[in-house]
């Protein structure tokens, strides 16, 4: 059997669903991010597989055949500046509760 | 026939090292998974015929954000300590609600009527083309979100003077 666009997306999905359970049960901060990266990542594979087998001729802006690939160069992009950020956080939790779990980090909460 | 065998065995080292980074006990070897499917995912571009996807996968990637994570490992100390646990306790909650999306996401793909049509995969020049005219504007937009989160991030992590 052809491999074809079905295969990607469950493949992205399951990737995602990796990731969202990665950041559902670690108490590392550092580890939440981590989970937080590949599902970026799932994303990224959805819209590369979009871009290669669906036919878009008919659809607004489906002229542009790069939309996709271009859609996940500013995905990286965004997600390289949410990495800077996140990770400039967890710094600066570890300096202020000398641990970066996230259960113990409940400062604003009510 | 080429592009099936790639694709499994991308997609088994992809599933498997994102298992094994959101289940390894110790967080360093858990960012070493990481970039494996960092990597894995960048032989998926390929198999996609995106080959500049995949070179940026790689280099920004596992160039920069794995790296970046593997440094905050090592400058944030004591979480080698094996007597706490490494995960909280909601952990059944989490695999039943991840496998219930899973199985939702399945279906949803399954059920969608897609409109496939072998699309010829652009090339970089025609990437770079639309990237400087069709899409100028978002790419200088981009640039400057990436300089603010860069000061905001050196603002965040600098220590406080007293």
């Amino acid at each position: 059997m052809m491999v074809g666009l079905i295969h990607y997306l469950i493949l992205a999905a399951i990737l995602f669903c990796i990731g969202l359970f990665g950041v559902l049960t670690r108490r590392n901060a550092i580890g939440v991010l981590m989970g937080l990266e590949l599902m970026f990542n799932a994303v990224n594979i959805n819209l590369v597989a979009f871009s290669r087998y669906i036919n878009m001729s008919n659809l607004p802006g489906g002229q542009i055949a790069t939309l996709g690939q271009i859609f996940t160069i500013f995905i990286i992009t965004i997600a390289a500046a949410e990495a800077v950020v996140g990770l400039a956080l967890v710094i600066c939790i570890y300096r202020n509760f000398r641990g970066i779990n996230v259960d113990e980090v409940n400062l604003m909460k009510w | 026939m080429k592009q099936t065998i790639l694709f499994y065995i991308f997609a088994l080292l992809i599933i498997v090292s994102a298992i094994l980074t959101v289940r390894m006990r110790n967080i360093f070897h858990a960012g070493l998974f990481l970039i494996l499917t960092f990597v894995g995912v960048a032989g998926l571009y390929i198999t996609l015929d995106a080959e500049f996807i995949a070179g940026v996968q790689v280099l920004i990637y596992v160039g920069a954000i794995a790296i970046l994570i593997l440094f905050a490992v090592m400058l944030t100390q004591g979480i080698y300590d094996k007597t706490q646990a490494a995960t909280n306790k909601q952990q059944f909650g989490a695999l039943v609600l991840s496998v219930i999306l899973l199985v939702l996401l399945v279906l949803i793909i399954m059920a969608t009527e897609w409109i496939t049509g072998n699309q010829a995969a652009p090339s970089i020049s025609e990437l770079a083309i639309d990237l400087m005219r069709k899409f100028a504007l978002p790419f200088e937009i981009v640039s400057v979100v990436l300089l603010a989160a860069l000061l905001g991030a050196v603002v965040i992590a600098r220590k406080e003077e007293k």
